[in-house]
């Protein structure tokens, strides 16, 4: 059987999917992916289900080393650096990586996590329906922990289907949108401006748990300490410092901290993507616009599989030095008009 | 008549769930409603209804709203929580081993301390008490005891712990609670039973569910290593005793 070894992996890079619903009662964590549209574009890509199991790989550098045969592979979310023996990769595409080939990876660029999807999925024993890992709860598969050099990925031997690109909406860089509650009246109406109005940091501490918010001093209008109720992804809460923490797929099912807005679900993976350092807004909306932005996302979701097309071998590499940036940040590889070069034979002479 | 039960608040808890809050407080009413309307749920499933998170005070309940839109499900949870409490179709009592003090409760002298007692007289309150699993939550199992006798609520500690045992019984504020995953906890920890409330490839997997009854039993240290090894084994331990 085909096999991935991890050659080098930097921390917070793990397998995920769509996480494990159902069991939050008990205090399951349902963990997944941080951005699931991301997962699900490099499992269509590879021809898998939407949200099987792929590998998330954090901020670091990583590369994989396909052996006992080719694995066919796909790559999606925040850009990076790619090559597979030297020949540059790019992202949004499928690719084979033939027996003993090497893909290596360089550091996120403008984002935080990429997604590595294996056609055919990963092999692994599912606990309450699903590989993610959920380290602090010794959960997942093949590996209950972030992913190590030397670990090994079962994989299905690479099939000969051709490979495609997918054309995804470009991300905007606008506000990210909060539904207001479920403890806002914990918060008075300036200090609620005060949360809206600003701009946001994320803190290096932040984790798959959640993303530490730093900005001004959020203050509660009665302490702190609220009894303890449910969470959700993208929960804002509030504990006794002031400084927001919003809560991730890793959270704790509950949580006693106020509340004070949360993110609503279309902009979740925009969110988990935004890197350490990067100043943000968020914008409060309604409960209709939220409903509406998530149904659009839903759509999206299904449309995925017509988005793929084919890629001729030319367009593969002028996208490839395009992520790798070295064509120049101005030319676009899906629109011929952008380019500033001649020929693609001139592209590849760049480089 | 019954007399009307007055209506929840519910709040957004972003675009997918609602929060459904009967009371701001650790109340026993209130815990009794929430577990009420969770049960209600279980039984009349509403379509877009996902998932149900019991907590003290509030019932989360998770939902596709490509299925159902907020106002509906409000409306519906709304009336819903209006009905008259039903009594529980199963009321369930454990029987929960503790080896207390010492090395598996390394708070209980100073909690005697604190509230100018001895540890044996802290042992026996914690012991008497007759406790309902108000939620469970924070971590898989961690189950959190309404029942405390007043004169054991205490302040939690200054400075949190990082890691605590694995199966550590410990009290903080108005509650104890059994913890099942080694972890962090600003609980003040009297002992540690062998019970795994979550054990996976056990069956079933969780222990004790929200509304279960739970008592303590005291055990010395060498009942806990004979226990803790066939718990590891995949033994429940805790006795499941009559009503």
């Amino acid at each position: 059987m085909t096999k991935l070894v991890v050659a080098s992996i930097g921390p917070a890079s793990s397998v995920q999917d769509g996480g494990r619903s159902g069991a939050q009662r008990y205090g399951l964590t349902p963990s997944g992916a941080m951005d699931r549209l991301a997962l699900a574009a490099a499992n269509v890509l590879a021809g898998n289900a939407p949200f099987a199991a792929a590998v998330e790989i954090g901020p670091f550098g990583a590369a994989f080393t396909a052996r006992d045969g080719a694995a066919r592979l796909a790559l999606t979310g925040t850009p990076r650096n790619a090559d597979i023996a030297g020949r540059a990769v790019a992202f949004e595409t499928s690719m084979t990586l033939a027996d003993g080939e090497t893909l290596t990876l360089g550091f996120a660029r403008g984002g935080a996590f990429s997604y590595l999807a294996i056609e055919g999925g990963i092999v692994g024993e599912p606990t309450f329906g699903s590989l993610a890992v959920n380290a602090r709860a010794g959960l997942g598969s093949p590996y209950p922990r972030p992913l190590q050099a030397g670990d090994e990925l079962q994989a299905s031997p690479a099939s000969d289907t051709a490979d495609s690109r997918i054309d995804l909406p470009a991300i905007p860089d606008s506000p990210i949108r909060v539904v207001m509650g479920p403890q806002d009246d914990e918060f008075s109406a300036e200090v609620k401006a005060l949360f809206l109005d600003s701009e946001w940091k994320i803190s290096a501490t932040s984790d798959r748990m959640g993303y530490r918010l730093e900005g001004p001093v959020i203050k509660h209008l009665h302490g702190h300490n609220i009894v303890s109720d449910g969470t959700v992804n993208g929960s804002i809460q509030v504990p006794g410092n002031g400084q927001p923490i919003v809560l991730m797929p890793d959270r704790g099912t509950s949580g006693g901290y106020p509340k004070i807005a949360t993110v609503i679900s279309a902009d979740l993976g925009r969110f988990a993507q935004t890197p350490a350092g990067r100043a943000f807004r968020f914008k409060a909306v309604g409960m209709a616009e939220a409903q509406a932005e998530l149904r659009k996302a839903a759509e999206l979701l299904r449309s995925l599989p017509d988005r793929l097309h084919p890629i001729e071998n030319f367009d593969l590499n002028i996208e490839a030095l395009q992520d790798a940036n070295v064509a120049g940040s101005a030319v676009s590889a899906v629109d011929a008009g952008t380019w500033q070069i001649p020929s693609p034979a001139g592209a590849l002479a760049q480089d | 008549m019954a007399a009307t039960l007055s209506p929840p608040r519910v709040l957004p808890s972003g675009d997918s769930a609602i929060t459904v809050e009967f009371s701001r407080n650790i109340d026993n009413a209130a815990n009794q409603r929430v577990l009420a309307l969770d049960r209600i749920l279980a039984r009349e499933t509403i379509a877009g209804v996902t998932e149900t998170v019991p907590t003290y005070r509030s019932l989360l309940v998770h939902y596709d709203p490509l299925q159902i839109g907020f106002d509906a499900l409000s409306e519906k949870l709304i009336s819903l929580a209006q009905l008259p409490v039903p009594p529980a179709t199963k009321m369930r009592r454990w029987r929960i081993p503790v080896a207390y003090g010492g090395e598996h409760g390394i708070d209980l002298e100073d909690v005697a301390k604190a509230l100018k007692t001895t540890p044996d007289d802290i042992v026996a309150r914690h012991v008497a008490g007759e406790y309902r699993v108000a939620m469970i939550g924070f971590t898989p199992g961690w189950s959190y005891l309404s029942g405390l006798d007043d004169s054991l609520h205490m302040p939690r500690r200054q400075n949190p712990r990082l890691l605590t045992p694995a199966g550590t019984i410990s009290i903080g504020g108005v509650q104890t609670g059994v913890q099942c995953l080694a972890g962090p906890s600003g609980w003040h920890l009297l002992g540690r039973t062998p019970v795994r409330t979550y054990q996976l490839h056990r069956n079933p997997t969780f222990l004790l569910e929200p509304g279960d009854r739970v008592t303590f039993c005291a055990v010395d240290a060498k009942t806990f290593a004979e226990q803790d090894r066939a718990a590891e084994h995949g033994e429940t331990i805790a006795e499941l005793i009559a009503s």
